[in-house]
């Protein structure tokens, strides 16, 4: 029961990140194509400003929740991963130094290079972290101790010794990728005005194309390198309201941008998100981490849980805890409602 | 190089360069909180546009303190992989309420601090500087939290499958270890604050700046940094550093008599002023030595028994020992220093010499590296001193490192953050110093400026 309650927990804290800090990095991949100008590029930027760190603590949060209730798959997991995680850190230093420097050195040459790097250390981000998930959909080589160490790439095929990047977890990548540029549109027609919104709403269409192949193809090509996926969705086949939802969002987003309604197409850009990510986690219940070297290795729920009275001493300042942090996460989000070109302010 | 050596080298490089950032961010909290509670307080504009100067560099220094943060978060499992492991059932909890009470809360602020002045009223914004400052005053307990579990363990219980498992939430929280140690920190925290602060104001007068416009920014810097300097340097010895330190000579036996340099057990021992320890004789070489003064400092009596290195197997031994013993004394040493610097200078505050006596002013604005020094120093002795153990008796540094992660793919990462982090240590001066030369808005800038 506590394995369950704590899957999920993770489950959401890490669907949070995505959906909040991923509009983040999609504004991030677009800035440089979507600001024509100065002032539309301090637009861009301030829609995320004062919330960016804020997102960015989903993971940090997320990270030490995994690591007290499932200190096996923290350390198999990080210690495994450790060269993707590595270039993960140095662009989240570049994204974030980047972002909050521009407001402090107001000189040509250095906006543009400052913006560059955001943009780059963005996009290269979102395909890491579709990257990732699909790398742990896909199984990695676990030795009976627990541990393995992955190479950046091998021959590129997804069999027993992949390498992180292989044809399988590149689309995993592509996915974030068109993703979270889609999601980081929205968030821009509902933050941004004038000519800015418009074009930000004109993208929104093309990406929203693109992502609709990039989903097929993702899951066809899920159910190749891991054919057991549907194996919970059979047993219970009301969670075949999953796939359900995903296709449903999609229409969603892009009705409700063509109307005009940039909060819901937002919103309904997170709930794809939301069943993109529920959805693989289901599709690996109650596995947490598959082996590639045979089912013996993989790292389940059951193997990897801390002991009870660290779940039980968990839950119940967790639960306070993160109600407390809804709350701030609401009130900063009230404050700042509204467009983020008007009224224009810096520190 | 060992792979045990590399893993070692890249936590300690990334956490004493991410420390440097934290350190001002916690002490800066608690000095705007203070400007903008006078601001607030007699309606001083002055004080506001002040504490709205400070916002500016507490801003810059916290985005350097959160980018280099992530990667500690992350290290653990990196490269302490099979410490983790075993460990992560009690040490995750309290990193993790780091992310959950403190990090939200502060970074939710933090935006309406910065960003939201002019949505905000006057004491919602006051408001939330206060809650900057709980905030980081939070992660900062936290934080200690868990390191004090590794140098003192309570409260745990050990499974069958090796793992530890917290045994009473409050027992962790409250562990002694971890209260005196957050009050000798974050005291530390204060003292760099208050010299950054001083510095800049003696930085403004001998500068002669700020005095044109009838706004004494330099006054007001000096005024709070030297007060708050005053209080946080005798404060970080007494009772602060003295009660850790009785603390540490009673639970890490091995650890203060290689931090005091003490081969031999001895009753009445001597305190070692100046002097090198040399590992193989097993003796200080060219020691200046106060007899007695130990005894009396851990035990309260001239005459007590203090076990020397001599008790404890080599094996046992904290490693890097000359490093352990040079780090304590640069902490202690200096913080004597601060002490004598900051009376000096608040008796000329209050004789209302200070603001022209340009040779205190110059002595104040060279010391302000100083605490940043002794910060670091002592957190070398805090984690030198835990060693070789990783986890204090139960668990050695050699069984803790990620076992998979090759030296050389460590030697790379290393590498690989030294660069990364020489570049933002210059960009941080360039932007700090830039703020800084800048300086607060004059009065005349303001008044257009208002809408
Ligand atoms: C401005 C900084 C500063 C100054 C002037 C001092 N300290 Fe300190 N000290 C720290 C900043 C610090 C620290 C960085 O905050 C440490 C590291 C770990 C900790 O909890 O606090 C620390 C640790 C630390 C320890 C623990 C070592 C261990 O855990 O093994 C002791 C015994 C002392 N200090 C004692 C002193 C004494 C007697 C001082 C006065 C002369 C002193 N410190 C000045
Ligand atoms: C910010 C101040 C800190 C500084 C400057 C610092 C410094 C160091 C140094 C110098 C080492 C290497 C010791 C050696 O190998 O001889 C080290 C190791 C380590 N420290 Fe700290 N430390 C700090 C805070 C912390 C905190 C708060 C924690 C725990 C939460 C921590 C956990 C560790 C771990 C896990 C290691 C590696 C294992 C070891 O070598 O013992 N450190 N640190
Ligand atoms: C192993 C050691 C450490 C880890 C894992 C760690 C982790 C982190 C992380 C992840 C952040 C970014 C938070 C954000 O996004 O808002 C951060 C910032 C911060 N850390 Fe550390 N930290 C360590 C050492 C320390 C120490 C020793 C202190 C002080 C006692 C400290 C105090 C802070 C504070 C106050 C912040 C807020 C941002 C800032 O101050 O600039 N940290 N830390």
């Amino acid at each position: 029961m506590m394995g369950f309650i704590w899957f999920w927990l993770v489950a959401v804290m890490i669907v949070g990140y995505v959906v909040l800090d991923g509009f983040d990095l999609g504004v991030g991949v677009l800035h440089l194509f979507l600001a024509r100008n100065e002032a539309e590029r301090g637009a861009t930027l301030r829609s995320i400003g004062p919330v960016w760190d804020g997102n960015e603590v989903w993971l940090l949060a997320g990270g030490g929740t995994l690591y007290f209730a499932f200190p096996l798959l923290y350390a198999s997991a990080f210690s495994g991963f450790y060269l993707p995680l590595m270039i993960v850190l140095w662009l989240l230093i570049l994204r974030g130094v980047s972002l909050e420097l521009r407001n402090h050195l107001d000189m040509g040459v250095w906006l543009g290079l400052l913006d560059g790097i955001f943009g780059l250390a963005s996009a290269m981000l979102t395909i890491f972290f579709g990257a990732a998930l699909a790398n742990v959909l896909r199984g990695v080589p676990l030795q009976a101790d627990g541990y393995f160490f992955l190479p950046l790439w091998t021959n590129w095929q997804p069999g027993t010794n992949p390498g992180i990047l292989d044809w399988y977890t590149v689309i995993g990548g592509l996915v974030a990728l068109v993703a979270l540029t889609l999601h980081g549109a929205l968030w821009l027609t509902i933050k941004t005005s004038g000519e800015l919104e418009q074009r930000a709403r004109k993208v929104v269409t093309p990406l929203w194309l693109l992502l609709i192949v990039f989903t097929v193809v993702s899951l066809i090509a899920t159910m190749a390198v891991r054919p057991t996926s549907l194996d919970n969705y059979y047993r219970y086949p009301v969670t075949f309201i999953v796939p359900v939802g995903v296709i449903a969002s999609l229409a969603a987003i892009w009705l409700l941008n063509r109307k005009g309604q940039a909060v819901k197409a937002f919103l309904a850009s997170c709930l794809y998100l939301f069943f993109m990510l529920a959805g693989a986690c289901w599709g690996v219940y109650p596995t947490l981490l598959p082996a590639t070297t045979g089912a013996q290795n993989d790292i389940t729920l059951s193997r990897a849980l801390s002991g009870p009275h660290t779940l039980a001493v968990g839950l119940a300042w967790w639960s306070f805890g993160m109600t407390l942090a809804l709350a701030y996460v609401i009130f900063v989000y009230s404050r700042f409602r509204g467009k983020a070109d008007a009224g224009v302010e810096s520190h | 190089m060992t792979a045990e050596l590399i893993h070692r080298l890249h936590f300690a490089f990334t956490v004493t360069f991410h420390y440097l950032f934290p350190q001002l961010t916690m002490g800066l909290a608690l000095l705007i909180v203070v400007l903008k509670t006078v601001a607030l307080k007699t309606g001083n504009e002055e004080w506001d546009r002040a504490a709205r100067f400070w916002g500016k560099i507490f801003g810059i220094n916290f985005v350097f303190g959160v980018v280099t943060g992530i990667p500690m978060e992350f290290e653990f499992g990196t490269n302490w992989a099979r410490f983790s492991r075993l460990s992560g059932g009690v040490i995750g909890q309290p990193l993790a309420m780091e992310g959950v009470f403190s990090f939200f809360l502060e970074s939710a602020f933090l935006g309406l601090f910065l960003y939201g002045e002019k949505r905000l009223s006057k004491t919602l914004h006051w408001f939330s500087a206060v809650m900057v400052f709980v905030g980081s005053w939070i992660s900062g307990f936290f934080i200690i939290v868990t390191d004090a579990w590794m140098q003192h363990p309570v409260a745990y219980a050990h499974m069958p499958n090796g793992q530890y498992e917290v045994l009473s939430f409050w027992q962790l929280l409250l562990n002694p270890w971890a209260l005196l140690q957050y009050a000798h920190n974050m005291t530390g925290a204060v003292v760099t604050a208050s010299f950054v602060m001083a510095a800049t104001g003696a930085f403004y007068l001998l500068e002669g700046r700020f005095t044109e416009c009838g706004c004494d920014y330099g006054h007001i810097f000096l005024k709070v940094g030297v007060i708050a300097g005053l209080i946080s340097t005798i404060l970080i010895i007494f009772p602060t550093g003295d009660l850790h330190g009785k603390y540490v000579a009673r639970n890490q036996p091995a650890s203060i008599a290689a931090m005091e340099g003490l081969f031999k057990t001895e009753a009445g021992a001597g305190i070692v002023l100046v002097g090198q320890p040399n590992e193989e004789t097993g003796q200080i070489d060219n020691p200046i030595v106060v007899n007695d003064v130990l005894s009396f400092l851990i035990y309260g009596t001239t005459k007590a028994e203090v076990k020397g290195l001599d008790q404890f197997p080599r094996d046992q031994w904290p490693t890097t020992l000359p490093l352990l013993y040079y780090a304590y004394h640069i902490m202690a040493g200096l913080g004597t220093y601060f002490v004598l610097l900051m009376i000096g200078a608040a008796l000329m505050l209050w004789r209302g010499r200070l603001y022209s006596s340009r040779w205190m002013l110059w002595a104040l604005l060279i010391s302000f590296p100083l605490p940043y020094i002794a910060n670091t120093a002592g957190w070398m002795t805090a984690e030198i001193g835990r060693q070789p153990w990783l986890i204090y008796g139960l668990m050695r540094t050699s069984e803790g490192f990620s076992s998979t992660v090759s030296a050389s793919n460590g030697l790379f990462t290393l590498l690989g953050f030294m660069g990364l982090y020489a570049l933002l240590g210059l960009l941080f001066t360039v932007l700090v110093y830039r703020e800084i030369s800048h300086g607060p808005e004059p009065k005349a800038v303001e008044a257009v400026h208002a809408d």
